[in-house]
Order: structure tokens, then sequence, then C-alpha cells
């Protein structure tokens, strides 16, 4: 491998900046809801920049100009797998009730949908771990179907049926939840 | 239809994107910062130290080595063929023999000098 020179590596630090302060949320938001708590998700995406940056020369040059997101979110992914596979549990709590819907939205919000929030919560907690993280990926980050794609290394089309089967699931557990 | 609508929405609701603490933002700048201090530092600090080392010598040593000996075995192998195409027959031609050789082994030097 050719090490970057001075004046290149500085530059490579720059864009790795770049890349830090437009995905830092993504990464944080992406750990939260796949650890369930503040403290695993701020390690998780300090070990996901880490690791990013010492791979990230050669992410840059494979990327061939692609959105270098669905790469950190595949790290994220990667290292979080391990941390369940490490502590072999899953998250012991369910998601901070606290945080993400607390600071998305405004008190009588909360009290009008808060049970309806929970339920979809639950759901999603119930759902495999494949078709959680793509609605995760979904509608906590926005990424399309081909963001997911490749975060997950699937192609297009299975991510698409993924998705789908991911929300029709969820619709029955959320539907059952009602009937309780 | 409707219901799905409905539950998307509220997916995006019950999903919205969680805000990092901002010391984590200033923690992970500084810890990528001292780590890229370090690898300048450690990399300054192996390239000197591998130059004071011996062991280090041992490699471009080496090349020297085997670079002057391929040249040395070219030479003898050119002399050995010229001297096949033309039999030396006095004491005289074979001493002016040994003066192409001993050339041919400075001009060998001289070159494997000029290329490194």
């Amino acid at each position: 491998m050719i090490e970057p020179t001075g004046s290149a590596k500085a530059q490579l630090d720059a864009k790795f900046s770049e890349l830090y302060k437009a995905h830092l949320r993504d990464v944080y938001s992406y750990s939260f809801y796949r650890v369930g708590n503040h403290h695993d998700a701020e390690d998780l995406t300090e070990q996901t920049f880490l690791q990013a940056y010492r791979h990230f020369e050669r992410a840059l040059r494979e990327s061939d100009g692609r959105p270098l997101r669905p790469w950190l979110i595949r790290i994220a992914h990667n290292l979080a797998a391990n941390l369940y596979r490490d502590r072999a549990r899953r998250p012991q709590s369910p998601l901070d009730e606290s945080a993400p819907i607390a600071a998305a939205h405004t008190t009588e919000e909360l009290v009008a949908g808060r049970d309806e929030l929970k339920r979809v919560l639950e759901g999603v907690e119930l759902l495999p771990d494949d078709r959680r993280e793509a609605l995760i990926m979904r509608f906590a980050l926005g990424m399309d179907n081909r963001e997911i794609a490749r975060a997950l290394g699937r192609t297009d089309g299975a991510t698409k049926v993924l998705i789908h089967r991911a929300i029709k699931q969820l619709e029955s557990l959320v539907a059952m939840g009602e009937a309780d | 239809m409707g219901e799905a609508i409905n539950l998307e929405l509220l997916l995006h609701r019950a999903l919205a994107p969680v805000e990092p603490p901002e010391r984590l933002a200033s923690q992970l700048a500084a810890t990528l910062q001292s780590i890229t201090d370090m690898a300048a530092e450690e990399l300054e600090g192996w390239e000197l130290a591998s130059m004071r080392d011996p062991r280090n010598w041992v490699r471009p040593a080496a090349a020297l080595v085997v670079g002057t000996a391929a040249g040395g075995a070219l030479v003898l192998l050119r002399a050995r063929q010229r001297h096949r195409d033309r039999p030396a027959s006095s004491i005289g031609e074979l001493r002016d023999r040994a003066a192409e050789t001993a050339q041919d082994f400075a001009d060998e030097a001289r070159r494997l000098l000029d290329s490194r």
C-alpha cells in the first residue's frame, strides 16, 4: 500500500472530518436504536468512526464517488453484531423512553400519541434483526432502498422485499397490541 | 392502505433521529486528532530509529551484495564467452584479456553505483 504524503494525508483528514460532521447524527441514531441505550450508543458511535478512520483511504478509493453513509452504517452494524455476540444478549432494556420521543415531540403530542408510538416501538423491537435494522435505516436515517441495500450487503430488490415484509409484520404486531 | 400510511407516519415519529450528546462530538474529534498526531510521531520515530539500528541495514546491504554479485557474474560470463570465441595464444594476449576483464568489472561496478 502506498502511504499518503503529508499534504495528501491532510486532505484525507479534512475529508474524513467532513464525513464525520455530516454523519455523526446518523451513526448515533442508528446505534441508539440498535443497542437501546445512550451509553452503548456512544461507545458504538466512537468505535464506528475510529474503524472508519482506519479504512477511510481505501473506502474513498473504492467508493467511486458514491456516498459513504451506507459504508459507515455497515461498520456500525457489524460492530453492534459483535457487541451482542460478546455479551450474548439483546438489549437488556427497551429503548430509553426519555430521549428520542421526548426530543422530537411536544408534550401534547406525547400525551395523545404516546401509547401508539410505544406500541410501534415495541413492535419494532419484536421484529427479526434484519427487518428491524431496515426500518431503522429507512425511518430514523431516511436512507433509500439503494443505500440500505449497500449497508446490509443485499440487492436492491431483496431490500425492497425486506422493508415491505417488515412493515407488514409490524402492522400485525401493532394490531395485536391494540387488541390486547 | 390507509393503515399502512398511518404506520409509516408513526414510524417516522417513533424512530425520530437522535441528536448525539455535544461532548461526544468533541470527544471523538479529540481522539481522532490524537491518533493522527501519534501516527505521525510514530512514523518519524520509526524512520529515525530504523536507520540507527544496524539490524535494519541488513536488507539494503543484502540488496547491494546481491546486485553486485549478479553484476560480477555477468562480467565473468561475458569474459568467458569472449575468450571462447578467440583462444589466447601468448602470455601477452592473456595479460590483455585479464586487463579487459578488470575493465569490465570496473564498468559494471560504475553502472551499479550509478543506478543506486
